[in-house]
């Protein structure tokens, strides 16, 4: 478990933040620029001095500042890729790379050199200097480097935000590898939710320098405070559910979720794989009796939870569909047009392509 | 001009080569100290630090010579007890003519080292920290590796001004031949000999000679070292 509990004041800002998040684990630290993630994480490495609190790594006490201990960032044991990857430029690569390893001391290795570069795929970059490096290659040295430096801890701070689509498509893949094959536990700071839906299985919310809340990623996507910082389109309930049934030829895929089933546009996953997806609200349609001859693949029978107003003029209404919970995104009109009420029965309707993009594989466990 | 150089010449030469080489020798790490103590460390008094290591820049240099003699003649204070406990005695000899260039060159070195410092990246120092580097490991594994282009400026610009070093020497190590009288002060007594002007002219243009082959060198030698460290 990492428990922080900190509190720094700065010219134009406070932060005052709270959590605990479960370890090994992806916990995201997500919010939009300027909430405090990066002051939050710095911390966290002791980069940052808070002005009071208290931060534990397991039954490590890394700062207290009532009795005064604060661990000097060099024995905190936390490998950190910076947004700007931060490789020494008078090193090679393999340099760069031996760097945290040469002084890991007496920590038990994670990982050993050969296999990290193989599973970054830098080979063939070993003798190469930074500069002659592209941003996703940097990433990738930067992540092996933090790696080879045995840390019980990886903090991660927005290492894609200065990649372009592309790259950060090429460097995800090492990231969720990381994750599932090394169980190294990582702290993410980021402002891009789908990131948050790939990697992490804990997010803390944070905005304008406090923590909102913080839990599961599944959990937190229902909560009303997630639409503040992503605003209304990009709200949606996080689901999991396994592949039950494989259309190849049709790139379509039934996934057992909850005690039902949804029709979903997916590929490249096998049979019994895990998935992890989110339903964009604004996608979900909400009936009050099932209806013929649409094009809509899932027609799932429902619950009506709780409806409430949202933050941007529109009505947020959650749903129990076999025991797995949604939020469908409606106008007033629509819902005193449908009359909908808590307790009501209702048909949730979702089209199966509106999860493409959304829908990611995850490891078991 | 189409003679072989007279022995005086190369007394003179090989002199102002030997007291530059030895003043860089002496003030490169101290100016490394100052430029960190004066960009890293906070304390009291740092400004009057800062003032006093660049005195020699603004004082006349017979000023900074008289001074030397006052500290380190054979009869003031610290000259005597160098004289008496380790044998040491530096007016009239090179290692005195050493001393000079390195005090009137010493701050030069300090700018341009400060300015290589101020120049490294903090960040990159962070990232040392966060990969279990100490302080003392990072300075020589991050920090001096990135300095180096400016150390090096610093280095070659210092070896040319000391080259040139005239008032301090002469007033503190005075101008014995073969032992201190460097370019600068073999030119001055030339053009006072009579029928030195053969050879102040030929002084002259090897000083230039040499001030232009080191800003030449400097130069070179920095961007090759920029390079090296992709910048």
């Amino acid at each position: 478990m990492l428990h922080v509990s900190v509190s720094k004041r700065r010219p134009a800002f406070s932060l005052e933040a709270s959590f605990s998040a479960p370890l090994p684990g992806v916990t995201a630290l997500f919010g939009r620029s300027g909430s405090g993630k990066t002051t939050l994480i710095n911390l966290i490495a002791g980069l940052l001095a808070p002005d009071s609190g208290e931060i534990r790594l397991g039954d490590r006490v890394l700062t207290d500042t009532r009795r005064g201990i604060a661990v000097a960032v060099e024995q905190r044991r936390m490998g950190y890729v910076f947004q700007d990857a931060r490789l020494f430029p008078h090193l090679t690569v393999e340099g760069n790379l031996r760097y945290g390893e040469k002084r890991a001391g007496a920590a038990p290795p994670v990982i050993g050199f050969e296999e990290i570069v193989a599973l970054l795929g830098l080979a063939t970059l070993l003798q190469r200097r930074p500069r002659q490096l592209s941003g996703g290659e940097r990433q990738r040295v930067s992540l092996g480097r933090a790696l080879l430096s045995r840390p019980r801890l990886l903090l991660l701070d927005e290492p894609l935000a200065s990649l372009d689509v592309e790259r950060r498509e090429e460097v995800l893949p090492y990231l969720v590898a990381l994750r599932d094959r090394l169980s190294v536990p990582m702290v993410y700071v980021s402002h891009d939710f789908e990131e948050v839906l790939r990697l992490a299985t804990h997010v803390v919310l944070l905005d304008a320098g406090r923590v909102l809340a913080h839990g599961a990623v599944s959990e937190m996507s229902l909560d009303p405070q997630l639409q503040h910082i992503v605003g209304p389109d990009l709200v949606g309930a996080v689901l999991e559910g396994v592949v039950t049934r494989l259309d190849a030829q049709r790139g379509t895929a039934e996934l057992a979720v909850g005690t039902g089933a949804l029709q979903v546009a997916l590929r490249d996953v096998p049979l019994g794989a895990r998935v992890r997806l989110q339903l964009l609200a604004r996608d979900v349609i909400l009936a009050t009796q099932p209806i013929q001859g649409l094009s809509v693949r899932n027609a799932l029978a429902s619950t009506v939870i709780a409806i409430a107003d949202d933050e941007f003029g529109g009505v947020l209404v959650k749903l129990d569909v076999g025991g797995a919970l949604v939020l469908a995104r409606i106008t007033h009109a629509a819902r005193e047009a449908l009359n909908l009420q808590p307790g009501d029965a209702a048909w949730t309707l979702v089209k199966a392509v509106s999860t493409r993009g959304h829908a990611f594989r995850i490891a078991p466990g | 001009m189409h003679d072989l150089p007279s022995a005086a010449e190369l007394d003179a030469l090989r002199l102002s080569l030997d007291v530059a080489v030895r003043s860089v020798a002496f003030t490169l790490p101290l100016a490394v100290l100052a430029a960190w103590v004066l960009t890293r460390v906070r304390f009291p008094g740092r400004m009057l630090l800062d003032a006093l290591v660049h005195l020699p820049m603004v004082l006349p240099p017979v000023a900074v010579g008289y001074t030397l003699l006052l500290l380190l003649g054979v009869h003031a204070p610290l000259g005597a007890w160098l004289d008496r406990h380790f044998g040491i005695v530096l007016p009239f000899t090179t290692a005195g003519a050493a001393l000079a260039t390195a005090v009137m060159t010493f701050p030069l070195m300090v700018r341009a080292v400060r300015l290589s410092l101020e120049n490294v990246d903090r960040g990159l120092e962070d990232a040392a920290r966060t990969l279990g580097a100490t302080p003392v490991d990072r300075f020589v594994s991050v920090t001096l590796p990135l300095m180096l282009p400016g150390i090096l400026a610093g280095a070659v610009t210092a070896f040319a001004a000391g080259l040139g070093e005239f008032g301090a020497v002469i007033t503190f190590a005075a101008n014995v031949p073969g032992v201190t009288r460097t370019l600068p002060l073999a030119l001055y007594t030339a053009m006072q000999s009579p029928g030195g002007d053969a050879l102040a002219l030929r002084l002259a243009v090897l000083s230039f000679a040499l001030g232009l082959l080191g800003l030449l060198v400097s130069e070179l030698l920095v961007r090759r070292v920029r390079r090296y460290l992709g910048a």
